[in-house]
């Protein structure tokens, strides 16, 4: 049989009516979620929605080891991730995997085993292990010098202190060559790429301090340094564990959400069976088959099927489009009724996502990136150090002391300096904001972002899935009781997103209609004792009448309708309900004298109702990427400092323009990449403490730089004068550095109450605040 | 003075094997799951 027969008649079975649309129709083949381990065993690796119990991990291991075949289940509650191994013989099923945990009732999904291997895993690894040498050679070559230093004022022989000088060195010379490699790579990169980083003033110092006291070790002297210059290793590696391990855990959240986003293809094989694959193995030119309910995948024409789509996450548009053979269709919009066979288009020049990642690269080209205040202390302070160095050598020279003297005070100099404190300043306080942001949902991209939304004076909402929720709502009291249970229960059949707003009134373990069919462009009907329901467009109900009175009563809504035989039909208008606490938000950035402006994709008409609303007189409606990307940068020029929220593909130019943005968790691909944060669940406070917690980050970073700065006014002269002991420098140094970590602290503190959010008369389904699904 | 060389090894030693324990424990995945390893603590089987 011909591949596109079966494809074919795949569709026409879906497009006449058929029960076979009111519920998942098709088995699903994951064989493409499957590796093999070295031992030949099958092997699949699943995020997991929902775990965050002792029980939880109990009851899915159990349960999963009871399935047949299954050797090995082990779930890592940190990750929040299943790995499951079957016996070598067994035959995997990745979907029983999936039917089982849906039944101890977790969400999950299976990973992309060819997706990038985790470079941020090993990464961390490496800079614990080093932090672990730097830490042992640190205590023991303190112990050491602390020995030497209680003997010289005591009764410890020169040939006794030349010992443990030695030993000390054995000791600190290979843990140094070992532990500082993070740095001398990190300095030796910024050099080839013709720049001077903070990684190079480090190894300049570690490296003249371990040298200088081997010299003056062999020269049989009173100091040696190897204490400092291996503590110097030690507080920063702390700092570098601790900006990885927030980086890393962004990551793999990140990683769980698009995996259990289900960014997978139903790809038409060419034998005429469906296989669900990755979306990374789908080739321009292959066929998908885009099931009712689904998101569309990948850019694609129409080969057959009609239907709606509901296309507000690439547009904002929210009304849906009827579309049809021929036409283009972009990823993420979502599919109304009927099924659709999509080829899918090149990917190069084929139409609105490289439009959009056209604008956003031409954005962040053209971002005026204000330097991070890192950045700034770099370069202020590299130079300063090095002139300061090099006047205490040819002070001294001057002063008339030898070229070895002047050379070892000039080298102290560069010791005493080296940026304990400054390269603790800023990642510890950005790790303890993060943290802080974490509790309220937000997952932090980029740790620099926290200083730029600290800066924020406008803030740009987008209106449809950032202000509005995602998913659609019955905009208004239904006026029969009896008739809308019955159109809630009709509508449980239907995947159509529309219904699913309707489905969401229906009562508490209400079973679909038997026999219920469902029609592409039409709608849903059954035969219940003898009358015929029907729910679905105008047209199929016959209630044009009703759904034009209906929609002049709230302009903002769609309307799906519904009629039991030949009774009166009923329209009810279904939108985009707010977010229960945006009123709030919005007077809270109102009351803090920030400017809100919404630029919105959708009709104006739905736009007006919102803004009114929320009483946001500065609104737009109808623009394209290309206008929001505009308004965004002139609001650059004229010197607001704008945070963009948004969540749609159209947004995401301007997310990458704007000085800071905030993307909703069932945002678009792109705009989640765009983003520097992203937040979780159903409000929208998380807009409020992201601005909070920026601002408080900021303030604590330039309090430690200065702190950081306080700290080398009194430490150079004193190295400069060459007083400096080892002594004294270990003091300074593991002091700032202290003070610093402890002033970090401060972030975590909470600055004010977030709004609470007031009930809403619609269905509220309670938001899980580790992972949100679309 | 001659039980220096004595006790100085034995300290570096000590210290040695605390630093590869740890590194053992790292690199057999002991510090992957650390929230779950307190909740494995605490079931029956």
């Amino acid at each position: 049989m011909c591949c596109t027969d079966a494809a074919l008649a795949y569709v026409e079975a879906h497009a006449a009516w058929s029960e076979a649309n009111t519920r998942p129709s098709r088995e699903r083949n994951y064989d493409a979620f499957v590796t093999r381990t070295r031992a030949g065993a099958a092997r699949a690796d699943f995020a997991v929605e929902g775990v965050r119990c002792a029980s939880c991990l109990a009851a899915i291991e159990r349960g999963l080891s009871e399935v047949p075949g299954v050797a090995v289940a082990r779930l890592n509650l940190t990750e929040r991730r299943l790995a499951v191994e079957w016996a070598p013989e067994a035959e995997p099923d990745v979907g029983l995997i999936r039917a089982r945990l849906a039944a101890l009732g977790y969400a999950a999904h299976p990973f992309d085993p060819h997706r990038p291997a985790d470079a941020e895993a090993a990464e961390s690894e490496r800079l614990i292990r080093a932090l672990a040498v730097a830490g042992f050679a640190s205590m023991n070559v303190m112990l050491l010098a602390i020995s030497v230093w209680a003997g010289s004022v005591s009764d410890m022989t020169p040939e006794n202190r030349d010992l443990f000088h030695w030993i000390q060195a054995l000791v600190a010379l290979p843990a140094a060559a070992y532990a500082g490699r993070p740095f001398y790579e990190g300095a030796l990169r910024g050099l080839r790429a013709g720049r001077i980083t903070m990684d190079f003033p480090i190894t300049l110092g570690v490296v003249l301090t371990l040298v200088m006291s081997v010299v003056e070790t062999a020269l049989g002297a009173t100091h040696a340094y190897f204490d400092g210059a291996i503590m110097l290793l030690f507080f920063l590696l702390i700092g570098r564990v601790l900006e990885q391990a927030m980086r890393r855990r962004t990551r793999t959240l990140a990683e769980n959400l698009a995996a259990l986003r289900c960014e997978t293809a139903a790809r038409i094989e060419p034998d005429g069976s469906v296989r669900d694959v990755p979306l990374a193995e789908v080739a321009p030119g292959a066929r998908v088959l885009v099931r009712p309910g689904e998101r569309v995948p990948m850019d694609g024409r129409i080969e057959r099927g009609r239907s709606d789509l509901d296309r507000s996450l690439v547009t904002g548009e929210t009304a849906p489009v009827p579309v049809e053979e021929g036409a283009l269709v972009q990823a993420g919009a979502l599919n109304g009724d009927g099924a659709l066979v999509v080829a899918v288009t090149a990917a190069a020049g084929a139409g609105f996502l490289d439009e959009v990642e056209a604008l956003m690269r031409r954005a962040l080209e053209t971002r005026s990136r204000a330097l991070v205040l890192a950045d700034r202390a770099t370069r202020l302070y590299v130079p300063l150090v090095h002139a300061a160095a090099a006047l205490t050598f040819a002070g001294w020279l001057v002063a008339g002391a030898g070229p070895h003297a002047a050379l070892l005070t000039a080298v102290a100099v560069l010791v005493v300096t080296c940026p304990c404190a400054l390269g603790l300043a800023i990642p510890a306080v950005q790790v303890v904001a993060a943290g802080a942001l974490f509790r309220d949902g937000v997952l932090l991209n980029d740790g620099s972002a926290l200083e730029r939304m600290g800066e924020i004076d406008t803030v740009v909402f987008d209106k449809t899935g950032t202000l509005t929720l995602p998913e659609p709502v019955l905009a208004a009291e239904a006026g029969d009781a009896a008739a809308l249970a019955r159109a809630a229960r009709l509508a449980l059949s239907s995947r159509h997103p529309m219904a699913a707003a309707l489905a969401r009134q229906a009562a508490e373990g209400a079973e679909p209609y038997p026999g219920a069919q469902e029609a592409a462009g039409l709608g849903v009907r059954a035969t219940v004792d003898g009358v015929e329901l029907r729910l679905g467009s105008p047209t199929f109900c016959g209630a044009e009448a009703q759904a034009e009175a209906a929609l002049a009563a709230a302009p903002e809504a769609s309307v799906i309708c519904f009629r039991a035989g030949a009774g009166e039909p009923v329209a009810y208008p279904v939108a985009q309900a707010l977010r229960p606490d945006a009123a709030a938000v919005m007077a809270a950035l109102r009351a803090e004298g920030r400017r809100i402006a919404i630029l919105s994709g959708d009709r104006p008409s739905a736009v007006a109702a919102v803004a009114a609303r929320l009483g946001v007189s500065e609104w737009e409606a109808g623009l394209t990427p290309q206008d929001k990307i505009i308004r965004i940068e002139a609001l650059g020029r004229a010197g607001r400092r704008v945070l963009m929220v948004g969540d749609g593909l159209n947004d995401a130019p301007a997310l990458a323009a704007a000085h800071a943005s905030l993307s909703p968790v069932t945002a678009a691909h792109v705009s989640q990449a765009a983003a520097d944060a992203l937040f979780l669940g159903r409000s929208l406070a998380p807009v409020l403490s992201v601005i909070a917690v920026g601002a408080r980050a900021r303030r604590l970073m330039r309090q430690n730089l200065w702190l950081a700065g306080a700290y080398n006014l009194v430490a150079v002269p004193l190295a400069a004068a060459g007083l400096l002991t080892p002594l004294i420098a270990a003091l300074a140094m593991s002091g700032s550095s202290v003070v610093v970590t402890l002033n970090a602290l401060r972030a975590r503190a909470r600055p004010r109450p977030t709004p609470s959010p007031p009930p809403e008369g619609t269905a509220e389904v309670p938001a899980d605040p580790a992972i949100a699904t679309p | 003075m001659a039980v220096l060389l004595l006790v100085i090894p034995i300290a570096l030693g000590l210290g040695g094997l605390g630093l590869g324990a740890f590194l053992w424990a790292l690199r057999s995945g002991q510090y992957d799951d650390v929230e779950g390893a307190e909740l494995r603590a605490l079931s029956d089987d």
